[in-house]
């Protein structure tokens, strides 16, 4: 039984990563830009909701909404104030830039709320489900993890598909000068790009401090770069690459976690991520570009 | 014209040899006549340590062209290594500056095996790709050495990733590396003298490495693959090279930070991508490729967070905003259109100005 | 015996026959053209002689040895050097160094001696300077030495680009669209370079164009390729009189 509880455990962290890295995969996609802020976006939010919450006594729902609203609008000041400007410049430029997004975002945190840790209180209200006569207990948090993850990709997948403005992104993402002669505004949609990526970072912080409720400034970086990780591991680019990538890392630590090492399932998790690139250098799902000569 | 590049290209790098030992000169002269605050004396080592990161990194970045996220890994692995060793022979080997450079060695060794291991499979890929398992490189070491006791006894040394007890010590056998608490009591022999030595050797290297035909082939596939292969250049032996050297280089980092500290352990903070991404910083700001830029970039940003301590608080937020406006100042498009034309402006106004007069 | 024989040379990708059944000859100290419209294959055909893709069937031989399959370094240290259509040059480098990459494999010393600058160091990088510089005078580039690679004129990055394959010691060089981008002063300034180049290096050289003055003027024989398959082969004079090498060039 201790194997499926871990293995559901790990579905449910592999969603919030899956989560995040939705975020990172749609800006990668459309940007051509490693957005390392993308974790601190999700610290943010999670500390709206703190506020909201904790600190105002208002229902968890509220609490969401405004994080979702405060980290959209976030994304996209970052995305007009950093990055735009520095669109054709080299790759490595943004980069850095994105880096010094990331320090600003966490040392404002630092400013705003103090370095000293905050309980977070769980936003989920869904009470426990109780399998096998009680030997297998699977938390309301990881129930509504892995079902607003799966809610999450079909609408995101129906919405790229259907929606005008999905197409716009997946014509940007082929080609930004071809986009732009057919009459797409390319600033529009990377920043529209931005503001779902943002969204969604709000929605996993607080799935993330729901099921790990300790919150510091720096909350948002391990998962951000873990879930860029499972972005790269299914392929970058990939909405439903990104959805497998973060669910298998999920799964990965936590089994790593219990069965071999607590001290080493970064380091396994990171090892598979080398050795799945090493085989399929575009990760699971990725798309082999050939180099014209 | 052959002898004026030569000419040009050796008075360049004597002004970054000069520049080095010049501000080893002054604050040498301020460490004698008590001129300086504990805490500054406290960074020398540390600079030292930056600025061989820093060039190493640039060896990787900008000669080669390829982005590494992973620096840190290295140095971690030149730390914990040459301590080790250090730890061993403390009372076997008399003299400590004999075995301060055995530990050199060891150190640069052991991070250059592994810049070999991780960069045969590694330097298949491209751009983004080799940052992020250049990146997880770093966690995997950083994480290994969080994970590892050490032990030793009359018999040798003994290894266990579980903890202390599972080492099996014998009487009077002694742990080296405690797991997350890592190695504590390794001999503090780093001194600025033996840091800015360190760099002007590292310096010495990448310089006339990137002046030969070793530096050219390098070169030649950062700025085109392809054409480089067609003339005859053995990628994957010009790309491991480098990355070696600049891993090895990152090792003698280590060593001196290993022998600098107290107690040696394996932190997000040191040997984390954080601190990896930091000497990138580093290397961009100062101008990728650019060698001196990477020693002036180092020393300016190690200390400017140390010189807005009174600002306490803000000092990071300064730091980082800072770095975002310096990128957008130096790489958006729209701003160097912009530099360009004032400084055309200028110089036609100059024009004019001297024909009037 | 041929200096180059390739024979049955066939490469698709993804089903569409890129070049099929391609075969070609030429003899030492030959002049050779390959021609045809846009997208024949002319530039696949390069990149199968020089390794870049690996050819599905067929057989190249250079200089009566088997080359077929090799990689793209061990085919220029084989004596095939190669320009590229859109130029790929070392840009960050300068001029002389570009040459100097080209030299490589010729003039030898290790990564420690560099380093250490042992007296061989300062041998053989004046040694490579001497050659170097020799090569760039044949291009008249010998007063942009020291310029960034970048900094040069289209058609000078042209140039250069030739010099750095003749420096790599090649016995079959091959131009990709030489000509492409420059003015007719220009162009008729590189016939005369090629035929300079063919007569003091002794070379053979095969070359894309689509300039047809130039390759009417320089080449002895043709072959004109469309759409991957050989359309017609043998003395330029006659091939270009070839009624249906007109139709591929003119339309019906």
């Amino acid at each position: 039984m201790s194997f499926v509880s871990y293995l559901i455990n790990g579905i449910s962290l592999g969603s919030v990563y899956a989560i995040i890295a939705l975020g990172y995969t749609m800006v990668y996609g459309i940007a051509k830009m490693l957005n390392f802020a993308h974790g601190d976006i999700i610290m943010m939010g999670a500390y709206v909701i703190f506020i909201v919450v904790s600190m105002m006594g208002m229902p968890a729902l509220v609490g969401v909404l405004a994080a979702i609203v405060v980290c959209t609008l976030l994304g996209v000041l970052i995305e007009r104030v950093a990055y735009k400007p520095l669109r054709g410049a080299s790759p490595l430029a943004v980069l850095i830039t994105a880096i010094g997004v990331s320090y600003l975002l966490q040392n404002v945190a630092l400013l705003l709320f103090g370095a000293n840790t905050k309980a977070f209180t769980s936003v989920v209200g869904v009470p426990a489900l109780r399998l096998a006569e009680g030997q297998l207990v699977i938390s309301g948090e990881t129930i509504v993890t892995i079902l607003s993850c799966i809610v999450i990709m079909i609408v995101l997948t129906t919405f790229i598909k259907k929606s005008k403005a999905g197409q716009a992104m997946l014509a940007v993402s082929e080609d930004k000068g071809a986009a732009t002669l057919m009459g797409i505004n390319v600033n529009k949609t990377i920043a529209l790009t931005f503001a779902i990526g943002s969204a969604l970072a709000a929605v996993a912080g607080a799935l993330l401090c729901s099921a790990y409720p300790s919150l510091t400034p720096y909350t948002g970086a391990m998962p951000g770069i873990k879930a860029f990780v499972a972005a790269v591991f299914g392929g970058i680019g990939s909405i439903p690459g990104a959805m497998i990538g973060g669910i298998l890392l999920g799964v990965i630590e936590n089994l790593s976690k219990a069965y071999i090492s607590s001290q080493l399932s970064d380091a396994i998790v990171f090892s598979v991520l080398i050795v799945v690139l090493l085989v399929k250098p575009t990760g699971i799902l990725g798309k082999k570009i050939n180099e014209k000569v | 014209m052959k002898t004026k590049a030569g000419n040009k290209n050796w008075g360049s790098n004597a002004i970054t040899y000069g520049m080095v030992i010049l501000a080893y000169a002054v604050m040498q002269a301020m460490v004698m006549s008590g001129n300086i605050s504990s805490l500054m004396k406290g960074l020398l080592v540390p600079l030292c340590m930056y600025v061989i990161l820093a060039v190493s990194l640039n060896l990787t970045v900008g000669i080669l062209g390829e982005l590494s996220l992973g620096h840190a890994g290295f140095m971690c692995v030149g730390a914990f290594s040459s301590a080790v060793f250090s730890k061993c022979m403390e009372g076997v080997i008399p003299n400590t500056m004999i075995s301060f450079l055995i530990a050199l060695v060891i150190g640069a060794l052991a991070a250059a095996i592994c810049g070999i291991l991780i960069g045969i499979p590694v330097l298949r890929l491209r751009g983004d790709y080799l940052a992020i398992v250049t990146l997880a490189f770093g966690e995997i070491i950083k994480n290994i050495m969080n994970a590892i006791y050490l032990g030793l006894d009359s018999k040798g040394l003994h290894f266990s990733l579980k903890n202390a007890a599972a080492l099996n010590l014998e009487e009077g056998g002694q742990v080296i590396i405690k797991g997350a608490q890592g190695i504590t009591g390794t001999p503090k022999v780093s001194s600025f003298t033996i840091g800015v030595v360190l760099v002007l050797l590292t310096l010495f290297i990448i310089i006339n490495l990137t002046n030969s035909r070793t530096g050219r082939a390098i070169m030649s596939i950062r700025d085109n693959r392809i054409a480089a292969e067609s003339v005859g250049i053995n990628i994957t032996k010009y790309k491991l090279l480098a990355f070696t050297v600049s891993a090895a280089l990152a090792g003698v980092a280590g060593v001196l930070y290993s022998h600098n500290v107290s107690s040696l352990t394996a932190l997000p903070k040191n040997f984390g991508y954080n601190m990896s991404i930091m000497i990138l910083v580093f290397v961009v700001l100062g101008g990728i490729g650019n060698i001196r830029g990477s020693v002036i970039a180092a020393v300016v940003l190690t200390l400017l967070p140390e010189l807005l301590r009174g600002l306490n608080n803000y000092r990071m937020l300064i730091y980082a905003i800072v770095l975002i406006a310096m990128m957008i100042f130096n790489s958006s498009p729209k701003a160097i259109a912009l530099r360009s034309q004032i400084a055309d402006n200028w110089k036609k106004k100059h024009s004019r100005e001297k024909k009037e007069a | 015996m041929a200096l180059l024989d390739v024979e049955n040379l066939s490469i698709s990708f993804g089903g569409l026959k890129a070049v099929n059944n391609f075969q070609i000859s030429i003899q030492k100290g030959e002049l050779y053209g390959l021609i045809g419209p846009n997208g024949a294959g002319k530039t696949t055909v390069f990149n199968l002689l020089t390794g870049v893709y690996k050819p599905d069937t067929g057989s190249i031989i250079l200089d009566g040895k088997n080359i077929t399959g090799k990689k793209t370094i061990e085919i220029n240290r084989d004596g095939m050097a190669r320009t590229f259509q859109n130029i790929r040059l070392f840009h960050n480098m300068t001029v002389l160094d570009n040459v100097k990459v080209g030299l490589h494999n010729h003039y030898s010393y290790s990564t420690l001696t560099g380093i250490f600058r042992l007296p061989k160091y300062y041998k053989v990088e004046k040694e490579m300077n001497e050659r170097a510089m020799e090569l760039l005078q044949v291009f008249d580039l010998q007063d942009e030495a020291n310029l960034l690679a970048s900094n040069l004129p289209y058609g000078k990055q042209r140039k250069l680009e030739i010099a750095r394959a003749l420096s790599t010691k090649p016995k079959l060089l091959l131009l990709d669209e030489p000509a492409a981008g420059m003015n007719p002063n220009e162009t008729a300034e590189l016939m005369d370079t090629i035929r300079f180049v063919r007569k003091n290096f002794d070379m053979t050289i095969l070359l894309i164009e689509h300039d047809m003055k130039l390759v009417s003027g320089i080449c002895e024989k043709l072959t004109v390729l469309n759409f991957g398959e050989v359309l017609a082969q043998g003395a330029t004079a006659e091939v270009l009189k070839n009624p249906q090498v007109i139709t591929a060039y003119l339309g019906e």
